[in-house]
């Protein structure tokens, strides 16, 4: 991936009176990188994409698309597109109409406008179907006609505001796919606005957690859900055991510490991280635990006692009472065994791997 | 209970009808009695003519006034629409605060006594030293066609879904671009409207055009005026019956200009009839 | 989940954003309305201001007296001719608006819930006569009501009577039933709209809770429709206090109202001042009167509770 950095966002705060929208934000972007702003409503992630839209102006701070500044240029002439929420596809005019609205700007030659939507269509598997009305789509087609306005104007930058909040399951799951595919055709830089973690962990190169304004955390989605950096971000991505843990030693980058019920630790410390005392706190996925059968072994075990069952389909959430934790585990086991069987009550031990235990910040 | 409802289901259409020729019954009586060949209208009908009719280009003084409320109806609801437009607009488009209270100031010409709206507006340009005249009519006509401008107005400017203006300007046009391909196509069919029903409107009005006008009658002052002549009874529901066919085609025409407007402003909203 | 949680906590958002683009927000819209705003203060505001001013001078012939006077107030209220033609135009607003509101509610529920697909074009039936002429539509009724009129020969013809009936014209009746029609349309639009806002759910709700069509309209429709009963109320009774035009042409000598005098006022003895405050008196009389009304109203709606 080139990295020629393609917006540069510097300390921008929006704020509307005493409310930041948002506080202090600053990241870089990749030119071709497919990046989410991720969080929940009101974090702020939405008013970071108008402002790099140009439909919101930063309260102090900059934004820079290419090496260009972007303070004081209007919307309409930022080398950028956007894919709105609600799609925002014009009512009056055609499939073919709406797609080219932009480019009858440019005065192209004759030939060349018609090429050029036919291929943007085409791109979104929508050939043909130029000719029907705004008001005949289905809500998958508005989203693409949307996708092929915005992209038949080759922008740097495209902008996506939850693009696949109005779809169903099904629909989204597919378009998912597609977007990622479109978007390593095109190569353009993406910058997606979600609220669906699955969304963003699936399609993005690297994800912004937002809360309350701030971003908490950047990196790629295996590291977000890995490695998050807080308790928040941990659990906006998925379930996460959180375990209570005395810290022993400590050098520049590492933490050991001991969890009593899961031995002696050595963990990477993140980069918030604070001394609360001589306590850290620990967090683990359920899935990273993995029920031990019969007479299996493993060189890091824990035994316990399964307080309750939640039967999921192809998975079984297991609670599992640990002696010597304070809050029992939740447990993610898929079903080819048996775990929907286990009845509550009964001994059980649990393997897992230390290098899944990482250091909560703050 | 189902008797409840079947005499529910029963009775409720039957009065709907019943109340729609309740309605529509008197208006139809003019047509009727402006082809009765006698001049007294009354029943039974002596016989078919069209003399009436043909009597009426005949009137010079009918004709001006016919001249005079085409004048105003063409001035007010041009005003008018032009006025609705920037209220409609703001109040769709903006909060601001006092809003409410100026948007009620605008449509109070509605619930007011109209006389009163009228002997008003008199008393003021006679003070001012302006003396009455067909100008004096369209500035009445368009304080109380204003109200009526706004409402169709509003209905085709809500809905207008904010980001189709937004995605004009990310896609690179200017704002009197985006204004003259997205928000005039889009809004055109209201504002249509509005100057039908605003022209109707004022060529249907009375109260206002007895007061404020000179020596010029428009139609309906000067049917007032032949009122008192039983002997011109049956020019003026000839005449009467012109207004109403032609009020009916423009009310018509301003309805299926407002319906489409209003599909246009939410595509997804459902099939009202 | 998506849209739930969205929808909560963008508003928030919107309102804090509104307050800080509040200066550029309010100027815009401002800017916008103030045409239209001037234009309803100029020809609407300074006039009734004016019209309330002079309801406190008096005058001499041609000139008008600016000293400040009560006398106006003195003669409307206690000169048996004035008195007498408010409370006659009160009656008749009362009588129609109370006509029309009844006969507008059935036709309003049944558009509301029985309409099905035709409801636009219910609607647009029940509003084109509201659009169209009312001076015509008052003389149709001077038609029909006539001495020599429809009804008089239609009623002969049948042999029901022998000679031509002055029951229903040039008198109070005649007024009241021609008002009653002009103003048909203007009551059934805010009930209607009132019903159409009534959750449907709600109505299932009452009748899971065991409570017939009958109840179940008495105890949630019609007090949801409150709010459109009163609006259609007023809507009617406040304009046509101030009507001349009926009483001129089907109301006779027993049928004139308060309206006929101020123009007369404005017109033939040309007192302004008296006109003035014949006109202030009526508004006060009857925006007291709709303002009992709807007491009435909104008390009876609360104890069928």
């Amino acid at each position: 991936m080139p990295e020629r950095t393609m917006i540069e966002i510097a300390s921008v705060t929006r704020s509307y009176g005493a409310f930041k929208a948002l506080d202090d934000a600053s990241l870089s972007i990749r030119e071709g990188e497919f990046f989410s702003l991720l969080g929940p409503s009101g974090c702020g992630k939405t008013t970071l994409l108008r402002m790099i839209a140009g439909f919101d102006t930063p309260t102090s701070g900059s934004i820079a698309i290419d090496g260009q500044p972007m303070n004081g240029i209007p919307a309409n002439r930022r080398p950028i597109n956007m894919v709105f929420q609600s799609y925002a596809i014009f009512p009056h005019l055609n499939v073919e109409q709406n797609v080219g609205y932009g480019l009858k700007r440019l005065r192209l030659e004759t030939g060349e406008e018609k090429r050029r939507v036919d291929e943007a269509l085409a791109m979104v598997s929508l050939s043909g179907l130029g000719k029907r009305g705004a008001t005949e789509l289905s809500g998958g087609q508005r989203q693409r006609v949307a996708l092929a306005r915005a992209l038949v104007m080759r922008p740097k930058v495209l902008l996506l505001d939850e693009p696949l909040s109005a779809l169903d399951k099904k629909l989204r799951e597919q378009m998912q796919v597609e977007l990622r595919r479109l978007q390593q055709a095109v190569g353009i830089t993406f910058i997606l606005v979600t609220h669906d973690q699955y969304e963003a962990l699936a399609m993005s190169d690297r994800i912004a957690v937002m809360f309350g304004g701030r971003i908490a955390q950047i990196a790629a989605p295996k590291e977000i859900y890995q490695r998050p950096v807080n308790r928040q971000v941990a659990d906006f991505l998925g379930g996460m055991n959180f375990v209570q843990a005395e810290i022993v030693g400590e050098d520049a980058g590492q933490i050991l510490v001991d969890t009593r019920a899961l031995g002696r630790v050595r963990t990477d410390k993140p980069k918030l991280f604070r001394k609360n005392g001589g306590s850290a706190t620990l967090g683990i996925r359920p899935e990273r635990l993995r029920v031990l059968w019969d007479e299996a072994t493993a060189k890091f075990e824990v035994a316990g006692k399964v307080v309750d069952r939640r039967y999921f389909g192809e998975i079984t959430h297991l609670i599992v009472e640990i002696p010597g934790l304070e809050k029992p585990l939740s447990v993610t086991e898929t079903n080819d065994f048996g775990a929907d069987d286990i009845p509550i009550g009964a001994p059980i031990r649990l393997a897992y791997d230390p290098d899944a235990l990482v250091a909560m910040g703050e | 209970m189902t008797a409840m409802r079947k005499l529910l289901a029963n009775w409720l259409p039957a009065y709907a009808f019943l109340y729609i020729a309740f309605l529509y019954l008197p208006v139809l009586l003019l047509p009727v009695f402006s082809v009765n060949a006698s001049p007294i209208p009354k029943f039974p009908l002596t016989g078919v003519t069209l003399d009436w009719y043909a009597g009426l280009p005949r009137t010079p003084a009918l004709l001006d006034a016919a001249w005079n409320s085409l004048v105003v109806g063409i001035a007010a609801s041009l005003l008018s629409t032009l006025l609705g437009i920037c209220a409609a607009r703001a109040i769709t488009r903006y909060r601001f605060p006092g809003r409410r209270a100026v948007s009620g100031l605008i449509m109070a010409p509605l619930v007011l006594p109209e006389i009163i709206v009228a002997i008003s507006l008199l008393l003021v340009l006679l003070q001012l030293g302006l003396s009455l005249s067909l100008f004096t009519v369209v500035l009445g006509h368009v304080l109380i066609c204003i109200p009526y401008s706004m409402t169709v107005l509003t209905s085709g400017f809500e809905g207008f879904d904010r980001s189709l203006e937004e995605a004009s300007a990310d896609l690179g046009e200017s704002a009197f671009g985006t204004f003259r391909r997205v928000t005039l196509p889009m809004v055109a069919p209201a504002i249509v409207s509005s100057l039908l029903v605003s022209f109707t409107i004022s060529l249907d009005e009375f109260v206002m055009a007895f007061f404020l006008t000179g020596t010029d009658p428009t139609l309906p002052v000067y049917i007032w005026g032949q009122l008192r002549f039983a002997a011109k009874l049956p020019g003026v529901l000839a005449l009467g019956t012109l207004l109403l066919a032609a009020s009916f085609l423009l009310l018509t025409l301003a309805e299926m200009l407002r319906r489409r407007a209003e599909r246009r402003a939410n595509p997804q909203g459902g099939v009202l009839a | 989940m998506t849209a739930a949680a969205e929808g909560q906590a963008t508003p928030r958002i919107r309102r804090a954003a509104q307050k800080s683009l509040l200066q550029s927000e309010q100027a815009q819209g401002w800017a916008l309305i103030s045409p239209t705003f001037l234009f309803a203060l100029v020809l609407l505001v300074a006039p009734i201001l004016v019209v309330i001013a002079h309801s406190f001078w008096t005058q001499n012939y041609l000139t008008i007296d600016r000293t400040f006077t009560l006398e106006q107030y003195r003669i409307a209220l206690t000169e048996p001719i004035y008195r007498d033609l408010l409370v006659r135009s009160l009656y008749v607003s009362l009588l129609v608006s109370i006509f029309t509101v009844v006969l507008a509610y059935p036709i309003a529920y049944f558009i509301s819930f029985h309409s099905g697909r035709h409801k636009g074009l219910w609607l647009f039936l029940i509003t084109i006569p509201f659009w169209t002429s009312y001076l015509l539509r008052v003389m149709s009724w001077k038609v029909i009501l006539g001495y020599n009129g429809v009804l008089n020969s239609g009623l002969m013809g049948l042999g029901v009577i022998d000679e031509p009936s002055t029951a229903l014209l040039y008198n109070t009746t005649a007024v009241v039933i021609t008002l009653t029609h002009a103003w048909a349309a203007f009551a059934i639009l805010p009930i209607y709209v009132s019903l159409e806002k009534v959750d449907r759910t709600l109505l299932e709700a009452a009748t899971d809770l065991g409570d017939g069509p009958l109840r179940c309209f008495l105890r949630i429709t019609l007090p949801l429709s409150v709010p459109g009963i009163v609006s259609a109320l007023l809507i009617v009774m406040i304009p046509t206090v101030g009507d001349f035009v009926t009483p001129r042409l089907v109301g006779g000598k027993d049928g004139v109202m308060i309206a006929n005098a101020i123009q007369a006022q404005f017109g033939k003895a040309s007192n302004w001042p008296l006109g003035a405050a014949l006109s202030v008196t009526t508004m006060a009389v009857v925006t007291a009167m709709a303002a009992a009304a709807v007491f009435v109203i909104r008390g009876a709606a609360r104890l069928t509770r």
